[in-house]
Order: structure tokens, then sequence, then C-alpha cells
């Protein structure tokens, strides 16, 4: 009789039971300094709450580079991730090979057609399918400066001019701290060259350099002059900067060993994390010449084609990924604006005020450009073979003129 | 003594193997070099359209011209360091065992390891300069690894740290393997001891030459994980060698035809250097 109990019992609650086998996400990023991790912690802990677990799969190098190759291996392997953080062209690319899936259900049901800018759309939709959620818009054209140091400096104010930031940048150096904290990688050379390219040639000069890819812009005097000022900003690094990570340098303006830093608005990040206050501790301005114009390049994770048993979890995970809420933490944590033009800015501090301000004037005005350094001009062979040429000059091996007639060759591709 | 047909049964596997998977998929990546190929392998014939690509690109010269000077540096350093460690050892020394391994450690480590170790020593922020500096003399430079002409003989240093100890190890096998006949007549008739290495020894030791040759010239072939490790391919592309620029074009800038076509020319120079020891060998071994 017992025994017949026990075997009852048992039996109902195998059956009864409901089998549940736990959704999860594979996430492929290259988040891994620590402000950008804890952004994207945000996201993971949202969807931890809806029962879909996160397996994490960070490749660290600050451009992407590594982590780009690391899922083509996947890819061909027939096992791709669910979600893969990527950067313009590049889900292009793989958009062209078939490889990413159609997330026009999800983007209908919740209108991203509406709330995400146009600029964005051109490289999350292909042959008018979505096939990546837009996370966030960074732009490329920013100072990042210590305001201790450049009180020490006497430098007064954040310059506007290009002769007042050189002017800065001397009197910082002169004051024995380093003037300009740089990291030397080629794409950070060539995030830096965004900025000085727009300052000298202006909207119109960028765009057919690195949009039109005329190589009479290309190979032309306003480009050997975007390039000498590169020479320029060469003789403001400390003699260490080679091969330093984006993220070190930026420590480096934290730490008060530096006074300048150019680099994407991921920096703020840097500085969030070590719990500095802007405007108070530090300044963000645009690059002298380039107010009023956004080189953006929007983080996005690409969808690819998974089993049917993954589809529910990815589903999920690009609502998530475009909810206001998450929108709105991930970009105070992250530093940059949120992909959605309609997420209040009462959150972000006033750095992060000025970039969604700015994002949106010049979305209005038309003056929001890609970044070129970033995917967002030119696909990956172009942009490599450009990052070729600058970081050449950068590092002196060859002069602004044949610098500028190598671009030239660089984008016949 | 032919073998039956147990042996031949027995390695047919291992032999299948290695025929569809190192030699059918050399052969694809040499028909890929034919092809247009950019983010995925396509099979599209497009002519020498890569190797065009390939000679007038900057960046393969650059990394051709650091396998020169890599590969003819690091060959000759291990040989004349491991060849004279080896006849340093040779002379009867007491611990003699114990330097041997001390020498070959090295060895035990992998290239990234080397590199990773070597990245910190030689920054000048954090490694020797610095301790120099530390120790009082704020006048020593050695920023060789953030120097773009210097940064390849970095490189070199750590590899001919890495292999050094087993270019010895093979030279004091060889070494013990000379007759001892031909030495104490030679010394019987008055000759030095550097006489004695000069004329006797050394050109007894050709076949070691040439074994440490081959492993030395294809090892730097292959050298890839020491330089991304060491220098990343830096100071911009200046330590780039082949392999770097294989993987670099094939996976990175999406430009798989030209990355084939790299290691198709990779497999020329490994095969120019391989080739002859091969045929020299089997030919011994028909004729031994």
């Amino acid at each position: 009789m017992k025994k017949q109990m026990l075997g009852i019992a048992i039996a109902a609650a195998v059956f009864t039971s409901p089998v549940k086998a736990q959704e999860s996400v594979e996430v492929l990023h290259w988040w891994t300094s620590g402000g950008e991790a804890a952004a994207l912690g945000v996201l993971k802990s949202n969807l931890e709450k809806q029962g879909v677990q996160w397996n994490d799969m960070p490749v660290a190098g600050g451009g992407g580079e590594q982590a780009m190759t690391a899922v083509r291996a996947r890819v061909t392997s027939g096992n791709p991730p669910t979600a893969v953080q990527m950067l313009g062209f590049d889900i292009q690319d793989w958009a062209k090979q078939g490889a990413l899936t159609d997330l026009n259900a999800i983007a209908a049901k919740e209108g991203w057609d509406k709330t995400v800018p146009p600029a964005l759309q051109r490289f999350s939709k292909y042959n008018g399918k979505w096939v990546a959620a837009p996370v966030n818009v960074h732009s490329t054209n920013w100072v990042w400066a210590n305001k201790e140091v450049l009180h020490k400096a006497g430098v007064k104010g954040e310059p506007k001019t290009w002769d007042d930031f050189i002017a800065a940048l001397d009197k910082v150096q002169k004051a024995g701290f380093v003037g300009l904290a740089h990291g030397g990688q080629p794409w950070q050379e060539a995030t830096m060259f965004d900025g000085v390219v727009l300052s000298t040639g202006g909207l119109d000069f960028y765009k057919k350099a690195f949009i039109d890819l005329d190589p009479k812009a290309l190979n032309s005097e306003t480009m050997v002059k975007a390039f000498d000022r590169m020479s320029q900003l060469r003789k403001y690094v400390d003699k260490d900067f080679s091969g330093r990570d984006w993220n070190v340098a930026s420590g480096m303006v934290i730490s008060g060993k530096a006074g300048f830093q150019i680099m994407g608005d991921w920096a703020k990040g840097e500085f969030v994390h070590a719990k500095k206050v802007p405007m108070k501790d530090f300044a963000c301005f645009r690059v002298p010449g380039t107010q009023g114009i956004v080189s953006f390049n929007s983080d996005q994770f690409a969808m690819f084609k998974v089993g049917e048993d993954k589809v529910s979890a990815q589903n999920k995970l690009a609502s998530a990924i475009l909810e206001p809420g998450f929108q709105s933490a991930f970009n105070v944590a992250k530093g940059s604006a949120p992909a959605r033009s309609d997420v209040p800015d009462t959150a972000f501090d006033a750095c992060g005020k000025k970039a969604i301000k700015d994002l949106a004037d010049a979305n209005k005005s038309n003056q929001l450009v890609g970044s070129m350094a970033h995917g967002h001009a030119v696909p990956a062979s172009i942009k490599n073979a450009f990052y070729d040429v600058i970081t050449r000059e950068f590092n002196g091996q060859i002069d602004s003129k044949k610098a500028a007639a190598e671009m030239a060759v660089a984008a016949k591709n | 003594m032919k073998a039956g047909w147990l042996p031949k049964l027995l390695i047919s596997p291992s032999a299948f193997l290695v025929l569809v998977c190192v030699y059918g998929y050399i052969m694809f990546t040499v028909y890929l070099s034919f092809t247009s190929s950019t983010m995925m392998p396509e099979l599209e014939w497009n002519g020498d359209a890569a190797y065009t690509r390939l000679f007038s690109l900057n960046n393969w010269d650059v990394s051709l011209k650091n396998l020169w000077v890599f590969a003819s540096l690091y060959i000759l350093i291990s040989m004349f360091l491991g060849l004279a460690l080896a006849v340093l050892i040779d002379q009867k020394i007491r611990a003699e065992s114990g330097f041997r391994s001390i020498f070959l450690y090295p060895m035990a480590l992998s290239f990234i390891v080397t590199g990773t170790a070597w990245k910190w020593l030689l920054d000048p922020g954090v490694g020797l300069e610095h301790t120099i500096h530390e120790l009082g003399w704020i006048n020593f430079t050695f920023g060789w690894i953030k120097d773009s002409d210097m940064a390849i003989y970095c490189v070199v240093v750590a590899a001919v740290w890495q292999t050094t100890g087993f270019v010895m190890a093979m030279f004091l096998a060889g070494l013990r393997g000379i007759d001892s006949e031909q030495v104490n007549a030679a010394r019987l008739d008055g000759a030095k001891s550097w006489q004695i290495y000069l004329h006797i020894i050394i050109p007894q030791l050709g076949p070691v030459f040439m074994s440490a040759f081959v492993i030395l010239a294809h090892m730097s072939i292959k050298s890839y994980d020491l330089v991304i490790a060491l220098t990343n391919g830096g100071p911009g592309r200046a330590t780039w060698l082949p392999s770097v620029f294989m993987y670099q074009y094939t996976f990175t800038r999406n430009e798989m035809a030209v990355g084939a076509a790299s290691s198709v020319l990779m497999l020329f120079g490994i095969g120019v250097v391989v080739l002859p020891y091969l045929y020299n060998q089997l030919r011994k071994a028909k004729h031994g």
C-alpha cells in the first residue's frame, strides 16, 4: 500500500510538473572595459528578470577587430551567436551573406520605424527588413579634458578654434603634463582623424572624401592640411603612446597625468565609472571646428539566424534592447545617446544631455554623418586601408603629401 | 623487410585524414586565391586579380622585408649562440645537466607567454628602461619596441631567447656523437683547442646545422603568436610578418582571396627550404 502511494506520488510529480527548458541568449561583444561592462550589465539583469539566461561572449579589442574575426568562425561553423555587437557596414555585409534574421514583426509591433533616426535605420535594415537592434548613438568628434590640469596650466575655458586648441595643448605640455593622452592603435588614430578632417575641411569635404570616395577630395590640399594637423597633435603625445589601450589613455586624463583626449563618447563611461562629475572634474566639448556636426557610430546588435528553439529568446532580446527604460539606463552608463529619439534625457548628466541635444540638432539640420573610423562611411576593406595610411602618417613613416596620395589609392577597391 | 597489409591498414586512416585535411585544404586555399572571395569563400574564378592586388600592397612589402630581417637574424644568432653554448657546456663542467636544463627551459613556454613577458620587459614605461631609471641612470633609453624601425629587432630578441636552448640541445647531441679518436689524434699532433673545434669538430656537425636551419626557418615563417603577443603588429604596421598579413586580410579586412594568395606564397617559401632537405634525406635513406 505504501509502495503504491509512493509510486503514484512520483509518477504524479514527474508527469504534472512542466519541464521548462530555460531560454538563453548568447551575445558576442567587445565591451570589456569597466564602464562598458557595467552598462551591458543593465541588459543582462533586465533579461534575467524575464527568465532569459545571458551567455556572455566578450572578445576584447577596442575597435571590434578581434570580435569580427571571432564571429566569422562561429558563423562558418553553422553555430552563430544569438546576437553580435556590430557597427555600420559590417551589419550590411553579413546581411548580404544571408546570415541575419528578419525582425520586422517586432519592429512593426513596437513602432521602431518611427522612433529610430533614419541615419541609423540605414544600417539596421537590409532590403527593407530590420536585421539589427540599435543600442545607442555614439559620436567620435569629442574632446575630454581634466579641468584641474587645465586650471593648473592656465588654460581658460574650452578651445573654440583649432589654433586655440593647439595653444591650449602647448600650455598643458609646458606645465609638465602630457598634452594629449593617446593610445597608438590604428583605430584610435582614425577616430582622431574623423574630427580633424571635419575641422579642416568641413562637412561637405568629409562627405565627398569619406562617403563618396571622390579621389579629387582624398588627394587634395585640404587632406594634406588634415594630415599636417595630425602631425601637430603628434607633438603633444607622450613617448609611450604606442599600443596603449583607449581606456588606459582615458585613465591618464582621469588621474590628472594628461590634459586632453580626443575620443568618442564611450570615454565618458570611463569617467563616470571613476565617479568623476562632468563640468566639475572634467569637460566635454566638440573637436574645435566641428561644433554643430556629429560624426556618429551606432552600436547595434545584429540578430543572426538561429534555430527555432532560440527565436523566442532572441525576440525578447531585441525588444529589451529598444525598450525606453533600458535605453535610458544603458546610455547613462555608457556615455552615448539613446537610439530612440523619444527617450527623455532626465537621467543623463550634463555631457549626456549635450550629446542628446547635439544629436537631435544635427539630425534636424542635416549635419549628422557616419564615422569613417567606425565603419559608418566605408566598408571594412577600405576602412582598414585608410587605417594603414593614417597610422603610418601619424607614426612618421610617410609625410602628409604622400599620405593624401595613398588615401586615394586606398579607396580604389 | 616489406610491410604486410596490416601495418598499411592501420596507417590508412591517418594517411587519409592528412591527405584530406592537410593537402586537400591546401588545394582549396590555392583555389581560393584565384577567386573573388571577400568575406566568405566564393567559388567564382577571378584569375590572378588577388595576386596583382597582393603585390601592389605596401603592407605585403613591409611583411616581406620584416620576414627577411627577422628570419636571417633569428637563424644566424640562434645557431651561433646555440653552438657556442653547446661547446661551452661540452667542456666537462660540473653542473652540466643543470645548465642544460636552464637553457632549455624557455622552449617549454608557449610563444604567447614569451611574447607577453618580453612585451613588459621591453616596454620603456614599466620594463627595463624604467628599472634602470629607478636605479639612477636616468639617461638610459631603450624604447626599441615603440620605435617603428627597431621594433622588429625586439621580435628577434624574444624569438632567439626562446629557441637558443633548443638549438643548443641539438648541437650538444651532435658533439657527443663525434668520434673521440680523431680529437685525440689531433691533440697528439699538437693542435690547439680552437683549431680542433674549427677544423675537426664543426665540419662534422654539418647535418646538425642542416636540421637546425630547417627547423628555425620554418618556425620563422610561421611566427604569428609571438608577433601578436609582443607588438600586435605595431607600432602601426611596423612588425607585420606574412603570417600576420594573411590573418588580417583574410579575417579582419574581408579580403579572403588576397589572404589566400599570401598563404600560397608562404607555402612556397617553406617549400623552398624544406623540399631540398626532404629530397636529400630520402636519397640518403634509399642509398644508406
